[in-house]
Parts: C-alpha cells; sequence; structure tokens
C-alpha cells in the first residue's frame, strides 16, 4: 500500500496499463512530456516513449475521432480532454461514433480499447467553462459505460477496468479531490467492476445517493444526521451508465426514503432518471418522495459559486425533509 | 533576404498579401476521354488481368446501381445511393492497394468493395438488411462493412471516418504492419471540422493514410465552386498542412491508379499522408430522395457524360484488343442475370431474430437490456399483427 492522492492514483493506473500492453497509447493536449495540465500523465513520455504518450493538436473532435480509429485498429487508446466543459466539440465523435461503432457494424468492428478520461465538477473557482458536470448528456447513449470514482483507490481500480474493458468507457475523474483526496492504494494491479455501486456506510433509516466528488457532502450530510439520531445508508453509484439498479432498490427497500444528490443542474440530470427507476421499483416500500438535491438550472456562476454548489447542508437539509415528510 | 530565426521565415519590409488564388493545382490526366493515352503521359504498368478485373467491377457497380435504383423505385429497398460516374475513383484507387490495406470509405466507394471482393450476395443482404447482411440489418441501405476484406463499415454522419483513419494509420504504423489506409470523402465532407483535424493529425505524426478526396461537383444540391468553396477545391489544403499532395482527373482510371500507387509507396515506406484530389462528377441524384433536376441542367450532365470513366476505359481497352464490343456485352448481361437473380434470393431472406435489437450495444447485453427486451417480445406477442416480420418467429426461432 502507498499514500496516494487521486492525481498519483490515476497516474500509476496509466503506468500499469502502459506496462501491461505496448498497444496502450494515451494522449490528449499538453500530456506530453509536459504531463498534462493537471499532471495526470506525467513520466509517461519518460518512460514509454513519446510514440506511446504524447501530444495531440488543440482539437477535440480530432482527438476523438483518432482515438476511435486507433481503437477499431484493436490499440487501446486513451484519450485525456482537458476539461469536461471541453469535450463538446467531440460530441459527435463520442455519441454516433464511438457508442455505436460495434452495434452499426454487427460486432465487425468495434472500438472497446477506447477510453475517455475528462476532469469534471465544481468548487475550484473555475466558472462556467471550467466546472461543469455532463453526465447526464452521456448518459442518453446506448453503447458508452460512463464512470466517476470519488477517490484515489476506486479510481485506480476502475480506470485499469475502464481501459482493458471491451466497451468504450467515458472516466470522468472529479477536479476538485485531484490533490485533495489522499488514501491508502495498492501499488500492484487491480481491478474494480465496472456497473457496481458501492455501499459507502451501512444504514437503516434513509438512503443517500450520489456519484464522484459528491459523495463526500453525501457523507458529510450523513454525519451530521447521525448527530440528530438518524441512520443514513450512503452509496456511491460509482457508475453511471450501465447503473447498478439492484444496489439502490434494495437499499431504497430497506429505508423507504431516498435522497439522491448531483452536482449538475436538476433538470435533465441523472438523478431524475435514478427517481423515475427508483419510484417504478418500490414504489409501495416508499415513506416520502424521492428527493433530488442538485445544481441550481443555471450556468455554474463564478462569484457565487459557495451558494450554487451542492455541499453538505443542502443534503443535510434534505435528509431532514424526507424524514419529517 | 533578412531571415526571422525562431519561426524559420523570409523578413519582408513591404505589406505582401497573398492572394487566395496563388496556388493552383493541376490536374493529372493520363488517360484522354477519347480513350487513348495523352501525348507525354506515362501509361502505369497493368497487366490484362488486372485491367479487365478493374473493367469488370465497374461493369458490375454500373449494373448494381441502376438495379438497386430501379428497386426502390418499385418500393423494394427503403432506399439507395448511386455511384454512377464515380467508378474510376473508387476502383481506379482500390486497385493500387494491398488487399491488407483498410479502407474507410464515405458511402460511394461500393465499387472499392466489389473489387476486394464483396460478392453479389454480400451487396443484396446489406441492401435488404436481413438476417444474413454483415450488419445485421441495422443500417440504412449501402452502409456495407467487411472485417475480413479491410474494409470499415460506412456510418451516416460526414467526415468522422478522416480522423478515424488517421488514427487507424498511427496504429499500422506502430505496429509497424506495412500497411496503410486509405479514406474517401465528398468536397463537401470537406467542409467539416472532422475533415482539417484529420489533415493536420497525420501530417503532424506522420502517419500512412490516404486521403482521397472525390470532387463530384456536388454536395446534394450545393454545388462545389463559389457555394461549398472560394478557392481551388480540396488540394490546396493538403498543402496548407504540409502534406504531399496531388489532383488527378478521377474519371481516368490511370490517373487514379498512378497516383495512389504513388501515395501508397510514400504513406507505407515514408511515413508520409499523401492528399489525392480526383475531379469528377455524380452523375446520378445525391440519393433516391433527391432530384438533380432541381438544381442543374441537362446540358451539365450531357457535358460530363462525354467523359464517362467506364466508356472511356472500355474504348482503351478494345484498342488494345483484350477485351470487343461483344464480349463487353456478353458480360454485362452475365452479371446483370446474377444481380437480378441475388436481389430477388436477398429479398425473401427473413430480417434478423428480434433478439439480435439488444446485442452488440455493448460486448454482452447487461441487465437492463435483457429486461427491456423481454418487455418487448411479450407486447409482440400480445399484439403479433402488427409486427409481422418478428413475431412469427418470435419463441424459437433460430437463437
Amino acid at each position: 500500500m502507498a499514500k496516494m492522492n487521486l492525481l498519483q492514483a490515476i497516474n500509476n493506473a496509466l503506468d500499469i496499463a502502459m506496462a501491461k500492453s505496448d498497444k496502450v497509447y494515451s494522449f490528449g493536449e499538453d500530456t506530453g512530456a509536459f504531463g498534462g495540465v493537471f499532471r495526470a500523465t506525467s513520466g509517461l513520455t519518460e518512460k514509454y516513449g513519446r510514440h506511446r504518450n504524447f501530444n495531440t493538436p488543440l482539437v477535440e473532435q480530432g482527438i476523438l475521432g483518432f482515438a476511435n480509429g486507433l481503437a477499431s485498429q484493436g490499440s487501446y487508446a486513451i484519450a485525456e480532454i482537458q476539461f469536461g466543459d471541453y469535450i463538446f466539440p467531440a460530441f459527435d465523435q463520442i455519441v454516433n461514433e464511438s457508442a455505436k461503432f460495434r452495434y452499426r457494424s454487427g460486432n465487425e468492428f468495434d472500438v472497446g480499447g477506447l477510453t475517455i478520461r475528462t476532469p469534471y465538477g465544481g468548487g475550484i473557482a473555475g466558472g462556467h467553462y471550467h466546472s461543469q458536470s455532463p453526465e447526464a448528456y452521456f448518459a442518453h447513449t446506448p453503447g458508452l459505460k460512463i464512470v466517476m470514482p470519488r477517490n484515489p483507490y476506486m479510481a485506480k481500480g476502475l480506470l485499469l477496468s475502464a481501459i482493458f474493458d471491451k466497451n468504450p468507457v467515458l472516466f470522468m475523474e472529479p477536479k476538485r479531490l485531484y490533490r485533495a483526496s489522499v488514501g491508502e492504494v495498492p501499488e500492484e494491479e487491480y481491478t474494480l467492476e465496472l456497473g457496481k455501486a458501492d455501499v459507502v456506510k451501512e444504514g437503516k433509516d434513509i438512503t443517500v445517493l450520489a456519484w464522484g466528488a459528491q459523495v463526500e457532502m453525501a457523507e458529510k450530510a450523513a454525519e451530521m444526521a447521525a448527530n440528530d439520531g438518524i441512520d443514513c445508508e450512503v452509496i456511491d453509484l460509482v457508475s453511471i451508465l450501465p447503473w447498478d439498479v439492484e444496489t439502490v432498490a434494495e437499499s431504497v427497500r430497506k429505508t423507504g426514503r431516498l435522497v439522491i444528490t448531483q452536482e449538475a443542474p436538476i433538470t435533465g440530470g441523472f438523478a431524475s432518471e435514478v427517481a423515475a427507476t427508483i419510484q417504478d421499483e418500490c414504489f409501495l416500500y416508499l415513506e416520502s418522495p424521492i428527493a433530488r438535491v442538485c445544481g441550481l438550472d443555471t450556468p455554474y456562476p463564478l462569484s457565487h459559486e459557495k451558494e450554487y454548489f451542492v455541499d453538505h447542508l443542502k443534503v443535510y437539509e434534505a435528509i431532514k425533509a424526507s424524514m419529517t415528510y | 533576404m533578412a531571415k526571422d530565426k525562431q519561426h524559420q521565415l523570409d523578413i519582408v519590409t513591404k505589406p505582401q498579401f497573398i492572394d487566395g488564388s496563388a496556388l493552383k493545382i493541376p490536374m493529372l490526366q493520363i488517360l484522354a476521354e477519347d480513350g487513348t493515352i495523352r501525348k507525354g503521359a506515362e501509361q502505369p504498368e497493368m497487366d490484362k488481368e488486372l485491367a479487365l478485373k478493374i473493367f469488370d467491377t465497374m461493369q458490375f457497380i454500373r449494373i448494381l446501381d441502376e438495379r438497386m435504383i430501379a428497386a426502390q423505385r418499385q418500393g423494394r429497398i427503403s432506399f439507395y445511393l448511386s455511384s454512377l460516374g464515380e467508378e474510376a475513383a473508387s476502383i481506379g484507387s482500390a486497385a493500387a492497394l494491398s488487399d491488407q490495406d483498410m479502407i474507410m470509405g464515405q458511402y460511394r466507394e461500393q465499387g472499392a468493395l466489389a473489387f476486394r471482393g464483396f460478392t453479389v450476395e454480400q451487396f443484396m443482404n446489406q441492401l435488404f438488411s436481413n438476417e444474413r447482411d454483415l450488419g445485421k440489418g441495422r443500417q440504412m441501405p449501402v452502409h456495407y462493412g467487411c472485417a475480413e476484406l479491410n474494409f470499415m463499415t460506412i456510418a451516416s454522419p460526414l467526415a468522422t471516418q478522416i480522423p478515424q483513419a488517421t488514427g487507424y494509420a498511427y496504429g499500422q504504423k506502430m505496429d509497424k504492419s506495412g500497411n496503410c489506409t486509405i479514406c474517401y470523402f465528398g468536397e463537401g465532407a470537406a467542409s467539416e471540422g472532422d475533415f482539417h483535424a484529420a489533415l493536420n493529425m497525420a501530417a503532424v505524426y506522420k502517419v500512412p493514410a490516404i486521403f482521397f478526396c472525390r470532387n463530384n461537383g456536388y454536395a446534394i444540391s450545393t454545388p462545389s465552386q463559389g457555394e461549398q468553396y472560394a478557392g481551388d477545391g480540396i488540394a490546396p489544403r493538403g498543402v496548407a498542412y504540409g502534406m504531399k499532395t496531388i489532383r488527378v482527373d478521377g474519371n481516368d482510371v490511370f490517373a487514379v491508379y498512378q497516383a495512389t500507387q504513388l501515395a501508397r509507396k510514400l504513406a507505407v515506406e515514408e511515413n508520409e499522408p499523401v492528399l489525392i484530389e480526383g475531379m469528377s462528377y455524380r452523375m446520378a441524384g445525391h440519393s433516391t430522395s433527391d432530384d438533380p433536376t432541381g438544381y442543374r441542367t441537362r446540358e451539365e450532365e450531357n457535358a460530363w457524360r462525354a467523359k464517362d470513366p467506364v466508356v472511356r476505359f472500355q474504348k482503351w481497352l478494345q484498342n488494345q484488343g483484350w477485351i470487343s464490343e461483344e464480349e463487353a456485352q456478353q458480360n454485362y448481361d452475365e452479371k446483370k442475370a446474377a444481380v437480378l437473380a441475388a436481389l430477388k434470393s436477398a429479398e425473401t431472406v427473413p430480417v434478423p431474430h428480434i433478439d439480435e435489437i439488444i446485442e452488440d450495444v455493448y460486448d454482452t447485453p447487461p441487465k437492463h437490456l435483457k429486461k427491456q427486451l423481454e418487455a418487448l417480445k411479450a407486447h409482440i406477442r400480445k399484439y403479433p399483427e402488427a409486427y409481422p416480420k418478428t413475431a412469427s418467429r418470435i419463441d424459437g426461432g433460430d437463437k
């Protein structure tokens, strides 16, 4: 075991993957010898050469087009999009190409070797264009897998699974936690199952569901609620697509209550999808309406970031409201 | 002349604009419109067997296109895209490649696919979206693909295949495969961002890719000159990206063949990507949903008919004594009979089993898709008459 922050865990996973197969390539804007603006790819060019870890020209649609082609050739292509906010020029390549490659060809071709890494989320004074959480756009696209880790241990194991998974995976990294989240991480290779939620804390009164950086807020809110005698079950969804309906439904059948929290705006967000499915699965078990604690339906503001941010206090209030409904 | 060292530029002291038309790229033509070799041109080496295979493929594609447009008009298939007039561009270039080279097409390269050996039955199975289609009946007609023949499955979105070709070729280079990727697209698609991303990245990474632009004069109804672009077509863009570039007469099979052969050598031996612009004309409508009489004249079409790539090549073959008019006609009749027979046969093959609807979304169907399939099947069982194509085989069937 070693102490690593989330960035180091990601760098370590990339290192292991590149050592494992010389068909693994890592690339993106500034990700070459410089190591990326967050340093996630640092040291990889030195170790594996500038043909394995390299810079791309500044063109997201090109990065994903290139990555799709490279993956369809049988390589493992790990493409970094510098910020989730800048993934949209590549939307067509991801939605119409990566996601449909296998289906449209009748399995003649696939881009299973593709992994898209991108930092997402707010709380870093990033304003509109360095704070968004765009997972819901992609969750509407059959053929993709979407994963959002919450800490270094999860990040390493999930990224290694994502790289060698036989499907294209969008791996969204909580940049607020890049250096803030530190934990014990095994130095050797290990994988964590995609599509499987993680029960972070068991409880019997209410289920609190989150993913990525927002799990931290759910945990803090649960601690506050514990002081009021409320026993929260905290679940990290981990995978947005496909998502683990069973684990969440089983928990809600036990607790009868569900609070879902996400960073992204509330309307059309993934919390809405979870709420719809769980009311369908657990209708007769529900003691109160399923609550969504999410971002406002505004662009991500700069000077009002603190107010906009879905902090633990907002989640705590939703827990109390649900308990006293 | 003074130099700027950092950018390695000559320094001038008076403002000097380069005219947008300063770079005029000439067009290679070897086979003249009358079927003779142009004076001063060198005919590429081509033995009788290859020449006749090219001609055979041209004839086959012409018949296939004609019959399938008719089949669409009769309501037997939903849609069709003809490559009429552009046969030399796709077949002549495919003939210059190795069978192991990857082909990434747009949707008018059926000639290249036929040259590789896709059978008439395989064409028909795709066109009728039946259960024998390699693509499992999931895409509109003409969206062919075949891993065995190194022909990447066609997708409708324009230009997406171009940066993919750069990536595919990068993998070929890293694997030291000795192969290249050829990527076809139209002059309209060259306006898309993906085109520019692809060429820039290919030049930067020095990948073994051949970008083949079929400049056929129209993007549906939009004419190329003046409405799609203001400059000298697509070729100068290759130069701007620092790439070896050539423009050829796309209706001249020898010019296409020679340029592609040389481009392949550059790509595979020197890791030099190449842009080829083949000047041609889309003789048919964009698709069966399009009527060109609304945007161009018969005179214009007739002028291009005189440059017909298949007629031109046939004249040359006859001059060589490699085929006679009677033999050509006999071949034509035989192929037509084969196309009609395959069409009739493919038409009666059922659509894929309903279970296929959730296959290949992922490598294995996840739980939620299995659940959705079961719900769908329960519904079909309840209203079988509303879903006649699948209801009769819903239970048992061939799965």
